[in-house]
């Protein structure tokens, strides 16, 4: 045959008859699992099988990824019909079938990341070699984003790793390094360098001349054995079990993998790939597939790239930084900063507590050394770049200040004005609080325009989110510098305008205050936590409250002046009686809705049944459930209605990355689309006349309803 | 039409493990030899009996392929003598009879044999698969969980505590105990081998002595598989209001594995006549109901009232009832909610101290019922089971 040069792939053959197809999408920047690929891919295929010269094919990547997966945005519009989406799924089988059949050996050369329908093309190879390097990932992401291997790979991974482990790469989507992915028997070898690899594959071609795949090989015996062995109905009786336990029914996709190797596992392999072809039609139209690719993949991923920034301001660069207050937070920041090259100078009050919150980046990295995620040497390196002083001077030169003292306006006022007494007129200072107004503490600032807030979470290292908050007078420079900084530590930045609570603490604090109010109500207290996380919220609001500390809540309460709404005095007023008639304070006394036993788990306070007296039948689980959502949600659609929110986008990230909103929703404001705009304003006005104004609905929603438009029409 | 129940025949029960008696013995032999002491105590014309109704759950191996008909086979009943076996799980030996006495009533058949089989050494619990347990489209969405997880979430919920269901379990044993000394099981034969020589003579998982504090030391049986599997969570999603589950059944308050066979004769008044046998009891009236299949195991008092209302009854006129203690948690709920007392429930123990052979349970229950309202001289009996996937059945007989 002809050797190929294609914008999608190239095709050649040696002097000994192998030929090399080397995939190559010169419009992408990445490889990408297609329909227009596959059928070059097949077509490709079909000549070299047919071609007598060609005693086998060596499939490789000309980038540096293998190829990345399957081309999501092909998967965000609805599919209108399923009969023909379905049929071209199977035709792309047939054609991967018939080279799987054709009696010619195909061998991937795994020369780079190979992902998802990535990875299902490997497997549609009769021979799979991976490049050693700790750069190579090789798993199935779908269930990430909604959805799992729909090219074949929910069908035959069973046949290669056996059932229980097959079911542990595909529901919690496994990304396995070589040495890994060769254990677990998803790749077949792996190869040092890349004439190795090449040498290897060659060497499989010509020793199996007439290769057949082991779902098509009536020996091949399933690693654990089948399904219906002991092992293999213990493995599936777990498997719905635990996926029950994990998803609450709130991911379909997860027991649609289990479900397709249930019905698949008893039948022949082209019959079974009918069945993961019918349900991966299903999954791609449900709404959580749909939310999870819109916010979970693209919006989160567009917003690590600082999509927020302003588009004109010239890249911040921060070469020193400066953290103020070595607390907890201010450790994290240093940690983060450090490790992404910066150097930090952590200042606190005494040298000791400076040192203290130096240490913490310590024990971080002696952890991440036992679990082999990093070396001695780079533990070294990173150390060396935070220096822990008491000096104010000693942040003269940063580029920018984050400032993470306790939350007190005078504090924070006099530490404000002496940094900025050393720091350049033209560096940014940036304020790491999470309830006082930034237009408040801009006061303190000779140059309010350099003065922005950054919003981090706690525990820094772990957490994804940096809300970035523009007070009056900040400029856009500042936002830029808050963004850019943002990014280099890997984060996800979100901008909100200045508000009390910003925007995350805000909703977040709704959640909380509601499932009080429900405990009020009569609502048992474990009904109030289960429900909570069978809607798939990570903690309970009571559980979350004793986190949070009910001692904080009721410095909040009183520490800030501005008029409260009733809910607040309300929930102000629980709080209250619990921390002093009750001594009821939170997780860190031992005794807070919970009682925490030491080395013991915690366990509801009996007490709560005395000051609230349960009854089953208070409000109905539904109600329940919609009252925790909706109350967070209607929060955040009033800050995008009083322009906290900038988007909806940020919203959704925002709930998602900020407090554990379920991503299968889409988040707090996607959320509103999820359960139909008109249900959920009904459902508002039901609950205002019921339980009060807290659920009065905005008119700009009413009438974004009214037009029938989306959420994310709002504004538009 | 009436129902007349001539006789009930049981095995005794052996342990239905590796070490227990019964494991050489196939389930088509036990049923045979229930059939074969059935046909030479009465000298039955065994051409009078048209049909054999058997419940087996798990019917694969040595039970499958329809093993009512391998029984009839067996039996030398001769060729007429059909076979149909049915699962209701752990109802199914009390479904045949009520199945048989339908039949009866409807005048369709005349004289039936109906019971059940379950020789669980051999054929182990759930050899024979299950899509309601394997497949996630039926598993995930009705939150179902393994019967041990049902049978917590229900001491959970109610508040039995690990000392009332243990105590519960000891005057099981204890009752049976007696029974089994008193020669109270008049319908129990021994299992023979082919030399007619016996193999097992009395239950063999009774045991004497049994009590709440002896069995302290016993180990959840379902803690691990509640945490490991998520079923914990998944029983918990279902019921909100439940803090913890409480892991209070073990081995010792739960029923126990067994194999057995168990058969009555059921027919009409000609039938009787016919075979020269004087009835010992009637079939007044049978029911099922289904409840939620996640706590599955609270079907007996539903299914009660439902076959209490159909007969015209209350509970109060019910002289003696056998709730089958497939935990401990299953009879005391039955008792708390029908508002009766140990004095008249499992008089003379239950399946915590002889065990539960799912298929015949139902007809050892009913035969067991029978001989003790005899000994007593008293009247009315209800038989109720609670059955895998959220069922009840109950049926209430009446002397004659």
């Amino acid at each position: 045959m002809e050797n190929i040069q294609d914008k999608l792939l190239s095709f050649s053959v040696d002097a000994d008859g192998i030929g090399t197809l080397v995939i190559d999408q010169k419009e992408n920047p990445t490889n990408l699992f297609s329909e227009e690929f596959i059928k070059k891919y097949v077509e490709t295929a079909r000549l070299a099988i047919a071609d007598d010269a060609v005693k086998g094919v060596i499939v490789t990547s000309g980038k540096p990824i293998f190829m990345a997966g399957a081309d999501l945005r092909a998967l965000l519009e609805d599919i209108p019909d399923q009969k023909s989406f379905t049929a071209s799924i199977m035709e792309m089988h047939h054609g991967l079938r018939e080279i799987e059949t054709a009696g010619k050996p195909f061998v991937a050369a795994i020369n780079g990341t190979a992902l998802g329908g990535g990875l299902e093309l490997c497997l549609a190879c009769h021979h799979r070699i991976a490049l050693n390097s700790t750069k190579i990932k090789i798993g199935f992401p779908e269930i990430k984003v909604g959805l799992f291997p729909g090219g074949g790979g929910t069908v035959k991974a069973p046949y290669l790793l056996g059932i229980q482990s097959a079911l542990m790469y595909l529901l919690q989507g496994i990304e396995a390094r070589p040495p890994k992915a060769l254990k677990d028997g998803l790749i077949d070898a792996v190869a040092e360098s890349q004439e190795e690899m090449m040498e290897a594959a060659k060497a499989f071609i010509l020793a199996t001349p007439n290769p057949v795949q082991p779902w098509d090989n009536k020996k091949h015996k399933i690693p654990g054995g089948g399904m219906w062995t002991p092992n293999g109905v213990q493995t599936m009786v777990g498997a719905s079990g635990n996926v029950g336990k994990l998803t609450h029914g709130n991911y379909p996709s997860a027991q649609k993998i289990i479900k397709v190797i249930h019905d698949g596992i008893q039948i022949p392999v082209d019959r079974a790939l009918e069945i993961e072809a019918r349900y991966f039609t299903a999954a791609v139209n449900t709404p959580e597939a749909k939310n999870m690719i819109r916010t979970g993949f693209f919006a989160i991923q567009d917003a690590a790239k600082g999509k927020a920034r302003p588009k004109d301001e010239p890249k911040y660069e921060i070469q020193k930084l400066g953290v103020l207050g070595a607390g907890m937070m201010g450790a994290g920041i240093a940690y983060v900063s450090a490790k992404a090259g910066m150097d930090v100078v952590l200042k606190d009050v005494t040298v000791e507590g400076a040192e203290k919150g130096k240490a913490y980046s310590t024990t971080l990295l002696d952890k991440a050394i036992a679990k082999k995620r990093s070396t001695p040497e780079k533990k070294e390196a990173l150390l060396a770049k935070i220096t822990p002083t008491d000096d104010p001077n000693a942040v003269e030169g940063s580029d920018l200040i984050i400032e993470a003292v306790f939350e007190n306006v005078e504090l924070k006022d006099k530490v404000t004005k002496e940094t900025e007494a050393v720091l350049g007129e033209d560096k940014v200072y940036g304020s790491n609080t999470s309830t006082i107004p930034i237009s408040l503490l801009a006061k303190s600032s000779a140059r309010p325009e350099n003065f922005i807030g950054i919003h981090f979470f706690s525990p820094v290292d772990k957490m994804p989110l940096v809300e970035i908050i523009v007070g009056e007078k900040t400029a856009d420079k500042a936002i830029a510098a808050a963004v850019d900084y943002t990014v280099a530590i890997k984060k996800v930045p979100i901008v909100v305008n200045d508000s009390r609570g910003f925007f995350t603490s805000r909703c977040f604090g709704t959640y909380v205050t509601e499932g009080m109010f429900l405990l009020e109500e009569g609502v048992p207290a474990p009904m109030i936590e289960r429900v909570a996380t069978k809607i798939g919220l990570p903690v309970g609001p009571l559980a979350v409250h004793d986190e949070v500390s009910l001692t904080l809540s009721v410095h909040i309460f009183e520490s800030d002046p501005a008029e409260k709404s009733a809910a607040e005095k309300r929930s102000y007023a629980m709080v209250k009686d619990l921390v002093e008639n009750h001594k009821r304070t939170g997780k860190r006394d031992g005794a807070g809705f919970y009682d925490y036993p030491k080395g013991g788990q915690k366990k509801l306070w009996p007490g709560l049944k005395e000051i609230y007296t349960p009854n089953v039948d208070a409000l109905s689980e539904e109600v329940v459930k919609k009252r925790m959502l909706h109350r967070q949600v209607l929060e955040s659609y009033r800050c995008l209605d009083e322009g906290v929110l900038r988007s909806t986008t940020d919203g959704d990230i925002g709930s998602i990355l900020g407090w554990g909103f379920p991503i299968f929703t889409g988040g707090a404001l996607s959320y509103i689309d999820y359960v139909g705009m008109d249900n959920f304003i009904a459902d508002c006005d039901a609950f205002k006349a019921q339980f009060g104004e807290r659920w009065d609905v905005p008119q700009s929603l009413r009438d974004l309803a009214a037009a029938g438009k989306s959420i994310h029409d709002f504004g538009k | 039409m009436e129902a007349y129940i001539y006789d009930a025949i049981r095995t005794v029960r052996g342990k239905g493990s590796k070490k227990g008696a019964l494991i050489g013995v196939t389930p088509a032999e036990l049923a045979r030899q229930t059939l074969t002491a059935l046909q030479s105590k009465h000298q039955l014309d065994t051409t009078l009996v048209n049909d054999v109704i058997l419940g087996c759950v798990g019917q694969v191996k040595d039970q499958g392929a329809n093993i009512a008909k391998s029984a009839a086979q067996a039996s030398n009943y001769g060729d007429h003598l059909c076979g149909v076996t049915l699962n209701r799980f752990c109802g199914s030996g009390l479904e045949s009879m009520n199945q048989a006495a339908a039949y009866i009533k409807s005048g369709f058949r005349d004289l039936i044999v109906a019971g059940g089989v379950e020789s669980m050494s051999r054929v182990a619990m759930g050899s024979d698969g299950a899509g309601m347990f394997i497949d996630p489209t039926l598993a995930v969405p009705g939150n179902l969980v393994p019967q041990g997880i049902s049978a917590d979430l229900i001491a959970s919920k109610y508040g039995y505590t690990r000392q009332a269901t243990d105590e519960f379990a000891a005057e099981s044993q204890r009752r049976a105990t007696i029974a089994n000394e008193k020669g109270y099981f008049k319908s129990r034969i021994p299992v023979l081998d082919p030399n007619g020589v016996e193999i097992l003579t009395t239950d063999e998982n009774i045991r004497p002595g049994t009590t709440a504090e002896s069995m302290a030391t016993l180990q959840p049986a379902f803690q691990m598989m509640g945490a490991m599997a998520g079923f914990d969570d998944v029983a918990l999603d279902k019921y909100p209001e439940v803090e913890t589950l409480e892991h209070v059944h073990h081995a010792g308050n739960s029923s126990a594995i067994v194999d057995g066979a168990a058969i009555s004769l059921i027919g009409n008044k000609e039938a009787g006549e016919k075979m020269g046998l004087k009835p010992r009891f009637k079939v007044r009236t049978a029911a099922i109901d289904g409840t939620d299949p996640t706590i599955m195991l609270t079907g007996p008092a539903p299914a009660s009232r439902k076959a209490l209302k159909q007969a015209g009854m209350n509970i109060g006129d019910i002289d003696l009832i056998e709730v089958n203690e497939a935990f401990s948690a299953i009879p005391m709920l039955f008792m708390d909610e029908m508002g009766v007392g140990m004095d008249k429930i499992n008089v003379n123990g239950g399946a915590i101290a002889m065990g539960h052979p799912l298929g015949a349970t139902g007809c050892m229950l009913a035969g067991t019922l029978m001989d003790e309202l005899e000994r007593r001289d008293l009247n009315t009996g209800l038989v109720t089971l609670c059955i895998a996937g959220g069922m009840g059945i109950a049926t209430i007989i009446e002397r004659v």
